[in-house]
């Protein structure tokens, strides 16, 4: 009978605490939401252009959506433009990249891998700022900046993507070497056993690779603003959209980049969600392997 | 010789490759083999590897044509990185004088090509060496009646024994010339007058200063208004950032994750959601949004004076301790999310006898958190916050989006590019590269900076890691 008593105290104790819990969980998802719900409202405000004080439009219209589409009030929809073809392009350039060294660097034994390794970790701990320097002045010798950003910002964010390999190799050693030696001994070369037999076990981690590379150029904003330097024409969203809220442009332009800013999040956002479940298991795997 | 030892379907490459050295080739290898130093790919040729000899050949004709044409002159400019500078003249034309400028040298060239060169040349020894073993082989296979490898069975291992090069070979070459080259050429800035006056070509030449770029950055002339002194208050700040950042963040997703994943509460899935598009929102519109949020007339001051909690509006961003405070806030908000991914990851695989047994002995659920939640946190984590506090360190959007380092230190604006209380090593590289002035030799000086602390810090870190997990296992 104490036992069941106790028991009760227990269960009692534990809806407290649980309720507890719920007011924490409501006010943290209110923090959490509370710009976005803001961003949203804003963006249909059309009374005034500039920072109001208060959330609620006084008077509710589209015209900030329709002046974002119109080529002769801003450049959006060529940032748009831009921004979707860099990241359709990286995500697969950049996946390719990653699966070639993570799978190599996972599955084969050869001299001077571990060099290899500590080599590529050295590189990664100098600013990769530091290189935009030169590479700016090679990329305008070749024509690449300024109006031509686009392929420019392209080899940018590609060339070096191998370096990060580390999340998707963590999971390649997690397949077992046993697969690959079997296939081998049925006859198989190496093209043959990565393409049939890690590929397909692979899924997760390459849907994973290609979700961050897409979702990457949409939030780039110092190579981007390196590269696109002075040109309208040349510059992603962020670099965009960034250039509205300057002190010179604020006042006119606010609400328009709320607008631009609903624009950009909802197909990404949609995307990120709906992928959700491999991108958790990407960053709690890459984060236990380091 | 190791011939055969390694046989077996596995290793059928390796098998047939000798591995000698380049010296061991050239001291018993025959007329042949020894010519192939001299004439490379001969002693392929001889022994009926016609293509691989062809491209030893070709690459050595290559290699020796941009040597005489180009490569020589790159490598004999290095030293002095351009000796004529662009010449001004006064030319009259049509009636009219104009000043008519001749551009001559291009240090920025020199420098790039120069190092290119250099990379070449190694590139060059090395095949000069394969070009050696391989002509080595062939011959002590040919003398021993063993098939010699042709063009198609190289082919072949391309994308078997060998395909890790094929697979590498891209990544490779891209990581080299867009990561590898320009960290070299930018060391080597560092010790040179590089900046927006001395671009190489247009302004003026510029040219080798030796560590005198260092000394401007690591003296203490000049007081509080030194580069050294901008470093060290910088450095201070971007250390307390990180810590402060890596920490909160880290502290805070957890607990966070804990409540979300307590037994009994309900729709886990939404919360874990609404907490996952802050993720999911590029980050420049969130960080933009609220920034802007904390102006002088944003929402926040106007929300504050409507309530009558204040008279005048707080200037957030104006106001060096507030900016601190704010930029490590909203960082929470937006880290949070991460770290309740990882860590709710991680909480499902602490065996969950261990808090049964703790509760059974009366602990706390604090105690709990503290002896049983966190060393294990610690323990499978470490490698992360090494990550994330060296990530934080160099975290630019967070702190350029949010501040753009202001608000400006006016004891300190002496210093390039204009020093701000929350500006962090990297934005201050930053500003000094786009500054008026473009001392990029500063901003080499920085990164190089930046370069050893972080891999200071990494090394020690990993160090300490590796004895850590020889001590033991933690579940």
């Amino acid at each position: 009978m104490a036992k069941e008593k106790q028991g009760l105290g227990m269960k009692a104790k534990n809806r407290i605490s649980n309720f507890f819990v719920y007011i924490l969980l409501i006010i943290i998802s209110v923090v959490w939401l509370t710009p976005f719900v803001c961003i949203v409202l804003q963006s249909f405000r059309v009374e005034k252009t500039n920072q109001v004080g208060y959330v609620l439009p006084k008077v509710w219209g589209l015209k900030n959506y329709m002046n974002l589409f119109n080529p002769e009030v801003c450049d959006f929809t060529i940032w748009y433009k831009n921004t979707l073809i860099i990241s359709l392009v990286v995500a697969v350039v950049n996946t390719f990249m990653v699966l070639c060294m993570s799978y190599t660097l996972s599955r084969f034994r050869f001299k001077l891998r571990r060099a290899f390794m500590q080599f590529m970790l050295i590189l990664g701990l100098f600013p990769g700022i530091l290189g935009m320097i030169i590479l700016y002045r090679i990329l305008k010798d070749l024509g690449l900046t300024g109006a031509n950003a686009v392929p420019g910002l392209i080899l940018v964010y590609t060339a070096s993507s191998g370096m990060g390999y580390y999340i998707s190799k963590g999971f390649f050693d997690t397949i077992p070497m046993s697969l690959d030696e079997s296939a081998r001994i049925d006859g198989a070369n190496r093209l043959q056993v990565f393409f049939r037999i890690i590929m397909p076990l692979a899924k997760p981690i390459v849907i994973y690779t290609i979700l961050t590379a897409f979702m990457g150029p949409w939030g780039d904003f110092m190579f981007a603003k390196f590269i696109s330097f002075g040109t309208s024409k040349g510059m992603n969203v962020a670099v965009g959209l960034a250039s509205w809220l300057t002190k010179d442009q604020i006042d006119n332009k606010y609400t328009m980049f709320c607008a631009g800013g609903v624009v950009v999040a909802i197909p990404v956002t949609l995307l990120f969600l709906f992928l959700q479940k491999y991108y958790v298991e990407g960053v709690t795997g890459g984060a236990v392997k380091g | 010789m190791g011939i055969g030892k390694k046989a077996g379907a596995k290793n059928s490459y390796k098998e047939l490759f000798h591995e000698a050295n380049f010296a061991e080739a050239l001291i018993k290898g025959d007329i042949w083999t020894k010519l192939s130093a001299l004439i490379m790919g001969l002693g392929c040729f001889v022994r009926g590897q016609i293509i691989r000899g062809f491209v030893f050949l070709a690459f050595e004709a290559l290699f020796i044509w941009y040597m005489l044409f180009h490569g020589a002159y790159w490598l004999s400019m290095l030293p002095s990185l351009g000796k004529v500078g662009p010449t001004k003249e006064l030319v009259t034309k049509l009636g009219r004088t104009v000043e008519q400028v001749t551009y001559n040298d291009n240090s920025f060239k020199i420098l790039l090509y120069g190092i290119l060169t250099i990379f070449l040349i190694v590139a060059f020894c090395i095949t000069w060496a394969t070009n050696l073993k391989m002509a080595y082989d062939a011959q002590l296979k040919k003398a021993q009646g063993k098939k010699v490898n042709k063009f198609k069975d190289d082919l072949h291992s391309l994308v078997d024994e060998q395909f890790y090069k094929t697979l590498l070979s891209i990544p490779v070459i891209g990581i080299t010339v867009f990561t590898f080259l320009p960290i070299v050429f930018m060391i080597l800035v560092a010790f040179t007058n590089y900046d927006g006056a001395h671009d190489g070509y247009i302004t003026s030449l510029f040219k080798w200063v030796g560590f005198q770029n260092f000394k401007t950055m690591f003296t203490t002339t000049g007081g509080s208004n030194s580069y050294f002194g901008a470093f060290m208050g910088i450095l201070g700040w971007t250390i307390v950032w990180a810590i402060f950042a890596t920490f909160s963040n880290y502290i805070l997703g957890i607990l966070v994750a804990l409540l979300i994943n307590k037994k009994g509460i309900k729709f886990k899935k939404l919360w874990r959601t609404i907490l996952v598009m802050t993720i999911a929102i590029p980050q420049f519109i969130s960080l933009l949004y609220v920034a802007k949020l904390f102006d002088t007339n944003g929402l926040v001051n106007a929300m504050l004076l409507n309530w009558h909690w204040i008279k005048a509006p707080i200037d957030f961003w104006g106001t060096p301790l507030t900016a601190r405070i704010l930029v490590i806030v909203i960082n929470i908000w937006i880290g949070i999310p991460y770290l309740m991914l990882i860590a709710t990851g991680i909480l499902m695989n602490i065996p969950a006898d261990l808090y049964e047994a703790s509760k059974i002995d009366g602990a706390s659920p604090f105690q709990q958190f503290r002896y049983i939640t966190m060393p294990y946190m610690l323990f499978v984590t470490a490698p992360y916050l090494l990550t994330s506090f060296t990530g934080n360190m160099n975290n630019f959007n967070v702190i350029y989006l949010l501040s753009g380092g202001g608000p400006l230190n006016v004891k300190a604006s002496t210093a390039a590019g204009g020093v701000g209380y929350t500006d962090l090593l990297i934005t201050w590289l930053f500003k000094i590269t786009t500054g008026t002035d473009s001392l990029y030799y500063m901003a080499s000086v920085i990164g190089i900076a930046i370069f050893a602390i972080v891999a200071t810090l990494t090394l020690l870190v990993y160090n300490r890691l590796g004895s850590n997990k020889n001590e033991g296992d933690m579940a």
